[in-house]
């Protein structure tokens, strides 16, 4: 277990004072201005070395992606743009910085902008989350005013300022070139790559789209030094994640832990353990609605990060535990995903558009088990010819949780179809 | 240059290009919905898809440009089954009722079914049902069949520059909506033709016929000066439908509406016999040796300079030429094919070209507009200003009445007076002509109709010479010439080559009107010139050849039953000066004849037959007298020679020359479709909206 | 930077609504966020004014309204007020009630949470108002409280958490009689921390401290 000499998140359950004062009781804005003397070669060569992977779920290492901005400035303005739009079923880790510790991302925000050669950022946050909206908010005021923003940022002799953008309800939007679109003013709609974000973002600018939690940390890996972080979790797994425990547990909470955490020690320890004991677990989906679940037994030695999830034909995604006990109807759960994902299509390519509402429907028939047996490889069929064909990755996150359910709970689904013919037989 | 394998063999593309096309160099089909060259790109349909060495998943090949050494396979079995895959997803929600459907037969949707279709369907779910949508009078909706590749939006968008469609909702729920207003563009037609299934249909073609029973013949459009390249699709004696023909020159692949929809104006009030009016003063349905008769009573005896001819805007080269050749056996020196009462054009070609040709619009950096509305006048011309525009957001701007374009525009002023202030220099905008590479001048017919109309020339001309529009080829830079004449009317510049004018001492459209009112004309010949004061002919003698019962047959004293444009060969000079040939898709109706034909034989009747037997002789007279005609769809560069006249210029504003964009001539004015555009559309001098920069 | 005219449309029709003064100058200080030329980039925060102003609802006149203050064609604000779920392009009730009904809520009893919703509300369907217009109640996917499961949204401010049937009715009744009602968890916690106290960093401050009023 993390000690809490380690952990970065020191106001994760808003206790404390969320305003500037509580911040830096808490450590934060302290001496940033060194950590912009770093320069940007050094500051992003220290995320590299830090192994950072991006926290907003596809963990693409952060030192490389904020390297691709150009280095030389060619008259366009760059653009540090914050991915707040958490909105991946599960996931609730997000929420809690913005409202409970949001200096510590305004601060990432200028060490990350900084190192791409921003002089402005824009914070887009999912219109649902009003509370946290009036936090950040509030809280980038108070670092205008305490000189922490603006002309001299920190005194650093660099000029970075943050804007928030608010969302108004579209999950897709935390696809980054679909919150480019949003942040334009318009439809939530991806954008097709290439050209990325780094070459033509943001009004056609270079610009680097990153997850809240990434940069709320970055300030603090420079600080307490590269091999502190990289002395957590394991190689290319490194560093404290917050997870998000959900579902059929004792005690949900969110809690800050080491990358690499075994499942069922994170469950047990911080989340009062599974409703009913160990044994009464069926399933768990460890990174949000959009990777496969995995069955009690590969919970029981399963570690928590990227790598080790990856193994298991699953992902660590945004960290979010979502646990099924045994009293719950996995394929209905499932379903729920799959209503959700028909619901949060942009509906701009075929195969989502039109896929997800497919897979939706013959999932909630499976429900009731109203089906042929040969539907369920139709079904199976169905998700494969989304999964790789569209414009962005929705439509693997909608095909996945169901590749995951059919994969390790197929004689469910065929148990609930020979019953529901029974019942049907019975009937006439 | 880079290389790339595609399907094992090796190939080299240019530059920049998509894989989708390079696909096509190589030789390999690659199916598509949305992508269309023309747009912008989608990469949303995903029929496309492609394999790409080393990528994870297949690409949209439509939107990823080539890269050196890229390695792409079209046919592998994982392509196949991609394809298949987004082939089932367009159809799950489709209503398949391609045999109740206008697309049928030339649907992309249906074709690329055979080919990746199953033969079955797995989906066991209801299909959705979408309401259908209001787009104005010429597009019929069946939202249900639509496959949200979203050409329409983007048409919409980039070509025809208005933002009247969209796509509302998302997810499964996404529909295209206008918002149920019509869609305000002279080019909305074209959105039933970038649809590539049955969601958007020709509403006034609406289950009128399939595409297998049509005859089709390819030819020139007359609505406009422009020329614009047609197709008429004809069943039995009836034109269908018009739509457009690949002319990289002209038209690229669009036409305006009025092109495309007016022709049901051609079976509607048709002069389909001849007309004698009787002693009681009611024009009576005659034989044609009854009309030729009453012609020739009239005729015989009737001094030559009493006599007048005015051809209008619809006429081709040949029926003019053999009228100008008639009016000469008969000694009259008073024609006209200027029937606007323009009094140019009497001076050297370049003078009433558009010399800098419509594809060179896409060289010009500044563009000055005076006195007209090209969005109206010529909606392909407009069409073409506003792909530079986007492209490079040259500078335009406008002298005359301040309109909407669709794209921005300067507003310089209204009148003669700041054309005055340009060519003197005295105008900022001068300067950014002056600085320009290639800048242009579009002068409007309409500005030159004005009685000051040769000092108007005179002031283009100079404003031309000054901010240094023409310019010699040097080097690799061909030559330039960005003085532009818009013609309106599709007869007007074979016309003028014909030199259908005033001979020695003859009178032009304004004298002959005044001298029918005097009495000192006595005979007038219209060759379907209807867009004059008819009412000043009441005292001639007026002898109507045309198609048409519109203003001149209505002052007719004999009709005489012609051909309408897709009724007859004839030949047509666009305003580029580019000659074309128009082709007989129908036979005209009832007793009406091609044209030339009619004037043979009234000569004949006359006594002094024209000394042509058959069309190819007449037009070998053509070439003969007027070798330009040789050249069939050439630009032949126009000589920059003196024209114009300095004199004093009226203050008046330019007034655009047309009310109603939807009817401008006797064939617009007969269509009901064109009756309920301009119901619906035409705002008349509400358009003018401010678009100032 | 100079940003062109590339279309034209017919001008939006404002006739029928207009912001207030107040609104007016938040919408000014909106755009204000955004470089010179990306009005556009201001129009979900215009559209949740207009909300706001409307009654909770986004009416067409609302629409073409915002359209023209940004300059915009009001197909394109129709698109973006169509696709984003939290514009009501219908009327809704003074307060919406909006339940979290995916998976993690879901396994927590959201059902019997919108079953309890209804019946306080008085309504028999998803979506209905409630005869005194005070509310209507809907079902939406994940609002990110999944720690805090079960919960509802209210309009597009406070979440209401860790909700039992009989605390969302209570929650619901203090609305309905107007009385202030605390947002957040219901059964007592500070945020997302283990129901019965956090297990981390147990020296720092325990108890909620006054939430940084420099704001």
């Amino acid at each position: 277990m993390l000690q809490d000499k380690d952990r970065i998140f020191l106001n994760l359950y808003g206790q404390d004072d969320w305003g500037l004062e509580g911040a830096r009781r808490r450590g934060i804005w302290d001496n940033t201005k060194d950590l912009v003397a770093l320069g940007r070669e050094e500051i992003i060569q220290r995320i590299k070395d830090s192994q950072l992977r991006g926290r907003g779920g596809a963990g693409f290492p952060a030192g490389l992606k904020w390297s691709f901005m150009p280095k030389e400035n060619d008259g366009r303005p760059h653009y540090l743009v914050i991915n707040a739009d958490e909105s991946e079923p599960g996931s609730c880790k997000d929420r809690e910085i913005l409202r409970n510790d949001p200096h510590m991302l305004l601060e990432g925000c200028v060490i990350a902008g900084f190192a791409m050669g921003a002089h402005r950022a824009f914070i887009y946050i999912r219109g649902e989350y009003w509370e946290p909206l009036r936090n950040l908010e509030a809280a980038i005021l108070q670092a205008r005013e305490a000189g922490l923003l603006g002309e001299d940022a920190c005194g650093s002799g660099w000029a970075f300022d943050i804007e928030v953008s608010r969302g108004a309800g579209a999950y897709i939007c935390g696809e980054e070139t679909a919150l480019l679109e949003s942040l334009e003013g318009k439809k939530g709609q991806p954008r097709l790559k290439p050209p990325f974000p780094a070459a033509v973002g943001v009004y056609g600018c270079p610009t680097t789209v990153t997850n809240v939690e990434t940069v709320a940390v970055a300030p603090a890996i420079l600080r307490r030094g590269v091999e502190w972080w990289t002395g957590l979790g394991r190689p290319n797994n490194t560093g404290t994640k917050i997870f998000s425990i959900s579902g059929c547990v004792n005690q949900p909470c969110n809690v800050e832990e080491e990358m690499g955490i075994p499942m069922k020690e994170l469950i047990e320890k911080h989340a009062g353990g599974v409703r009913g004991g160990w044994e009464n677990l069926q399933a768990v989906v460890p990174g949000g609605s959009s990777v496969p679940c995995l069955p009690e037994p590969i919970c029981s030695t399963m570690l928590m990060d990227f790598d080790s999830l990856r193994e298991a034909k699953s992902g660590l995604g945004t960290a979010a535990v979502i646990v099924i006990d045994k009293s719950v109807d996995i394929v209905e759960a499932i379903t729920r995903f799959s209503h959700f994902y028909m619901h949060e299509s942009c509906g701009q390519c075929t195969p989502c558009r039109e896929g997800t509402g497919w897979m939706y429907r013959v999932m909630k028939r499976l429900v009731k088990g109203e089906a042929e047996i040969d539907e369920i490889d139709t079904l199976l069929d169905v998700t494969y010819q989304v999964e790789g064909h569209t414009i962005c990755a929705l439509g693997d996150a909608a095909a996945w949780p169901i590749q995951g359910l059919i994969r390790h709970f197929r004689p469910e689904l065929e148990k609930r179809i020979a019953s529901y013919r029974q019942m049907m037989q019975a009937a006439e | 240059m880079p290389k790339l394998t595609i399907d094992d063999k090796e190939i080299e593309v240019p530059a920049g290009v998509t894989v989708l096309q390079a696909c096509e160099m190589a030789g390999a089909e690659i199916p598509r919905f949305c992508y269309h060259e023309r747009l912008s790109v989608a990469g949303n349909c995903r029929m496309c898809l492609v394999e790409l060495e080393r990528a994870p998943k297949p690409i949209a090949s439509c939107a990823m440009p080539v890269g050196e050494g890229m390695v792409i396979r079209t046919d592998s079995e994982k392509i196949r089954k991609a394809r298949n895959g987004v082939m089932e997803f367009l159809l799950i929600n489709h209503p398949l009722d391609c045999p109740i459907c206008d697309q049928g037969g030339e649907c992309d949707l249906q074709d690329q079914a055979m080919a990746y279709g199953f033969d079955h369907s797995r989906f066991e779910e209801n299909k959705r049902a979408v309401p259908e949508k209001y787009m104005g009078p010429l597009i019929k909706t069946i939202m249900t069949r639509c496959i949200h590749c979203t050409r329409c939006v983007r048409f919409a968008t980039e070509i025809a520059g208005v933002e009247d469609i969209g796509l509302l909702n998302r997810g499964e729920h996404a529909e295209i909506s206008t918002l149920e207003r019509a869609i305000d563009s002279e080019l909305s037609g074209n959105l039933v033709d970038v649809c590539p299934v049955g969601a958007l249909t020709s509403a006034p073609y609406q289950f009128a016929a399939r595409p297998w029973e049509l005859r089709k013949t390819l030819s020139i459009d007359v609505m406009d000066a422009v020329g614009s390249n047609i197709r008429v699709d004809a069943r039995g004696r009836h034109v269908m439908r018009v739509l457009p023909r690949l002319h990289e020159g002209i038209n690229e692949e669009w036409i305006a509406d009025k092109t495309r929809h007016a022709c049901d104006g051609l079976a509607r009030q048709r002069l389909d016999r001849p007309y004698v009016r009787g002693a009681d003063g009611r024009l009576k349905a005659a034989s044609w040796s009854e009309a030729f008769s009453a012609v020739a009573a009239r005729l015989k005896g009737t001094d030559g300079k009493k006599i007048a001819a005015i051809a209008g805007d619809l006429c081709d080269a040949e029926s003019m030429l053999a009228l100008k050749d008639l009016m000469a056996n008969l000694g009259s020196p008073n024609l006209d094919c200027r029937q606007d009462g323009a009094t140019v054009g009497e001076g050297p070609r370049s003078s009433y070209l558009f010399n800098s040709s419509i594809a060179g619009i896409e060289r010009a950096d500044a563009v000055l507009i005076v006195g007209s509305n090209p969005r109206w006048e010529a909606p392909m011309v407009n069409a073409r200003i506003r792909k530079r525009f986007l492209q490079t957001g040259m500078p335009v701007g406008v002298i005359g009445e301040n309109v909407d374009l669709t794209y921005q525009t300067q507003y310089l002023g209204a009148g003669p007076e700041t054309l005055k202030e340009l060519a003197e220099g005295r105008h900022p905008f001068a300067e950014v002509l002056e600085k320009a590479t290639h800048p242009m001048l579009i002068l409007g017919s309409g500005a030159l109709a004005r009685a000051d109309g040769p000092a108007i020339l005179a002031l283009a001309r100079a404003l031309a010479e000054k901010a240094g529009m023409v310019k010699e080829a040097s080097g690799d830079e061909p030559a330039w010439n960005g003085f532009n004449v818009l013609q309106r009317a599709a007869s007007r510049v074979a016309g003028l080559d014909i030199g259908f004018l005033p001979g020695e001492g003859g009178r032009a459209t304004a004298e002959i009107l005044s001298g029918a009112e005097s009495g000192e004309i006595e005979v007038v010949y219209l060759l379907g010139a209807d867009e004059l004061d008819t009412a000043r002919l009441a005292k001639a003698f007026v002898i109507y050849q045309g198609h048409h019962g519109d203003a001149g047959a209505q002052a007719a004293d004999v009709i005489l039953p012609g051909a309408a444009y897709t009724e007859k060969n004839g030949t047509f000079v666009n305003t580029e000066g580019r000659v074309q040939l128009g082709r007989l898709a129908v036979f005209p109706p009832g007793e009406a004849r091609e044209d030339w034909t009619i004037l043979r034989a009234l000569s004949g009747e006359l006594g002094e037959a024209l000394p042509y037997d058959n069309l190819g002789m007449l037009r070998a007279s053509l070439v003969e007298r007027c070798p330009v005609f040789a050249a069939i769809d050439q630009i032949e560069p126009a000589a920059w020679e003196p024209f114009g006249q300095d004199g004093s210029v009226d203050s008046a504003p330019f007034v655009m020359p047309i009310a109603n964009y939807y009817m401008t001539d006797p064939i617009s004015r007969s269509s009901e479709t064109m009756a309920r555009c301009t119901e619906a559309l035409n705002k008349g001098a509400e358009k003018a909206t401010g678009t100032d920069g | 930077m100079r940003v062109l005219k590339t279309t034209s449309y017919d001008a939006p029709r404002t006739d029928g609504f207009a912001f207030t003064a107040e609104n007016k100058a938040k919408a000014d200080a909106y755009r204000a966020r955004y470089p010179e030329g990306r009005e556009a980039s201001a129009v979900l925060w215009l559209l949740y004014l207009a909300q706001e102003q409307n009654d909770g609802w986004v009416s067409n006149d609302a629409i073409e309204y915002v359209a023209a203050e940004l300059g915009m064609a009001p197909i394109r604000v129709y698109e973006v007020a169509s696709f984003y779920t939290m514009f009501n392009l219908r009327p809704v009730g003074r307060y919406l009630v909006q339940v979290c009904r995916t998976t993690s809520c879901w396994m927590r009893g959201s059902d019997a949470i919108t079953k309890a919703c209804l019946e306080e509300a008085g309504t028999a369907s998803l979506g209905e108002v409630s005869d005194d217009g005070v509310f209507s109640v809907v079902e939406v996917e994940c609002l990110g409280a999944c720690c805090n499961a079960p919960m509802f949204q209210v309009n597009d401010r406070n979440y209401f958490e860790d909700l039992t049937p009989e605390s969302a009715r209570a929650v619901m009744a203090k609305l309905r009689a107007g009385e202030e009602v605390k947002p957040g968890s219901q059964s007592g916690r500070a945020g997302s921390e283990p129901q019965d106290g956090a297990k981390t960093l147990l020296h720092l401050a325990q108890s909620p401290a006054p939430a940084g009023e420099g704001a």
